[in-house]
């Protein structure tokens, strides 16, 4: 199938290996992502905190662009699902807001028409494409790989309807599928501050060592994440931790589209594993033994 | 004339009024808003809520306040500015109360009427997002950091500094920001969104 790609503005940079791996699971997966041209950013959670109005109709520009490409858009920054997610839904639910917006886009030939589902790459690769299908087509087995499965906040929350709210299941099943083994991992839908780390970061390393702890502590020897900012806050400080709680954390946090793309005959490079902090090596044991 | 119901809110003064009004404004546009009349207090909010051990007034707290027609103590409390839109809140809300979405338009209405917390300037984060976004387009993670430190505590600056030449080496960090093209049109867009955002319906 063929998808309207919004990549944002973290996949262009702190998150780049996020995009590659994504790019390249779809292909592998024979799924076609079309970026949209001239997208803008969606805006995130701080133009929400900042205007009503505006807020919308920077992220309905996008969903205004992406009509073009068919009925899906999909985002895999979990800020950015959320935002166009909301956004979608707002116009979808307010239609006076919905001609306020549209009123503002026409200032550029723009006009959205509430064709577009906004949906995460997890949710395609799954539902769309489909865990047996992604299992016959893997050539590398992840077996022995102990995983703890992040799924953060915002791609099950609020209302998604795609996975469980409190113990969902998505990543879960898929790596199990593929050999991985899951680990007990209570907190896999706990915050990790999101951008606390900066305005308050005694809290922001407080959630993160929590969350890490329960990793590290129930054997995982790697953290799959979902969004760029998750993926930061657990990689990026793990060294301030350790001086602040003087615990000893040391544990490679990756997004599950490397993870995924492992399976899928993916180098290391092409997945993007060479821009970690914390390097993830798992072939020396296991990948090289089961091609 | 129109014949005026006397309300708790009239022994308020004018100022708490205009938050108020502009509070129920916003409330409303949130789909489900409403259903913050529905609030029974249960603290089930407070008890999911990751961060509310530091918060000076909790999130169930929040709609007392403002059933009490205090907003402006919402306001000046640093609270709203804690919360990190998790949506725990949220979901396990057993009334359908939108907690997080209410927070979003409490930090809307902050900025709206500059009422901040004392020492706690998180609010500039949000600021500099949106003025970086408005000029190119794309938000750009390097300047939104430097421009807050500058603004808030530029000595963080320096302890943030070999984070960031390890991200430059690993080519995670873009020394220049990206830009879209039609630059032109955008601002055409916000300058109507900007029209739209003062249109109150009534």
């Amino acid at each position: 199938m063929e998808y309207a790609y919004y990549p944002g503005c973290s996949l262009e940079a702190s998150a780049k290996a996020y995009e590659e791996s994504t790019r390249f699971v779809f292909d592998a997966l024979g799924q076609k992502l079309v970026e949209i041209e001239d997208w803008n950013c969606c805006g995130a959670t701080y133009y929400m905190a900042t205007k009503e109005t505006i807020s919308l109709v920077i992220s309905a520009r996008n969903l205004a662009l992406a009509e073009k490409y068919g009925n899906d858009i999909v985002a895999p920054c979990s800020s950015c699902y959320t935002i166009l997610y909301k956004t979608n839904k707002i116009l979808n639910d307010n239609f006076i807001m919905k001609e306020k917006v549209n009123q503002a886009l026409k200032k550029d030939n723009l006009e959205y028409n509430l064709s577009l589902n906004v949906r995460h790459p997890l949710d395609v690769l799954v539902n769309d494409v489909g865990i047996d299908t992604i299992a016959s087509r893997a050539n590398t087995s992840l077996k022995g790989i102990k995983m703890a499965q992040y799924y953060g906040c915002q791609i099950v929350r609020p209302e998604r309807g795609i996975d469980d709210k409190e113990d969902p299941q998505l990543m879960d099943r898929l790596f199990k599928a593929l050999g991985a083994e899951n680990v007990y991992f209570p907190a896999k839908v706990r915050c990790c501050g999101g951008m606390l780390m900066t305005t308050y970061p005694d809290v922001g390393l407080k959630l993160t060592k929590e969350i890490l702890e329960h990793a590290q502590d129930n054997g995982a020897e790697v953290v799959v994440t979902t969004c760029p900012l998750c993926q930061m806050n657990l990689e990026a400080y793990q060294d301030k931790i350790n001086k602040k709680f003087k615990t000893d954390l040391h544990i490679p946090v990756i997004y599950f589209t490397q993870a995924l793309g492992l399976a899928l005959g993916g180098s290391p490079k092409e997945l993007g594993l060479n821009r970690q902090l914390i390097p993830f090596k798992p072939e020396e044991k296991t990948l090289e033994g089961s091609r | 004339m129109k014949e005026r119901e006397i309300k708790f809110s009239d022994f308020f003064s004018k100022k708490e009024k205009r938050l108020e009004d502009s509070f129920i404004q916003q409330v409303y546009n949130i789909p489900g808003g409403e259903s913050i009349n529905k609030c029974i207090q249960c603290g089930v909010c407070t008890g999911s809520c990751p961060v509310s051990y530091t918060m000076d007034i909790t999130p169930r707290e929040i709609i007392a306040l403002y059933r009490s027609e205090d907003i402006e103590s919402i306001l000046t409390s640093r609270t709203i500015w804690i919360c990190a839109s998790c949506y725990a809140c949220t979901v396990r809300c057993p009334q359908g109360v939108q907690v997080t979405d209410i927070i979003y338009a409490l930090k809307r209405l902050a900025m709206e009427q500059k009422i901040f917390p004392k020492r706690f300037p998180v609010h500039a984060l949000s600021n500099t997002f949106v003025n970086l976004t408005n000029h190119f387009g794309r938000s750009y993670e390097p300047g939104l950091l430097v421009s807050y430190y500058l603004k808030t505590n530029p000595f963080k600056l320096l302890g943030m500094l070999p984070l960031f030449l390890k991200l430059i080496s690993k080519g995670r960090i873009g020394l220049l920001p990206q830009k879209i093209r039609d630059k032109k049109g955008l601002s055409r867009i916000l300058n109507e969104g900007q029209i739209m955002e003062s249109i109150v319906p009534e």
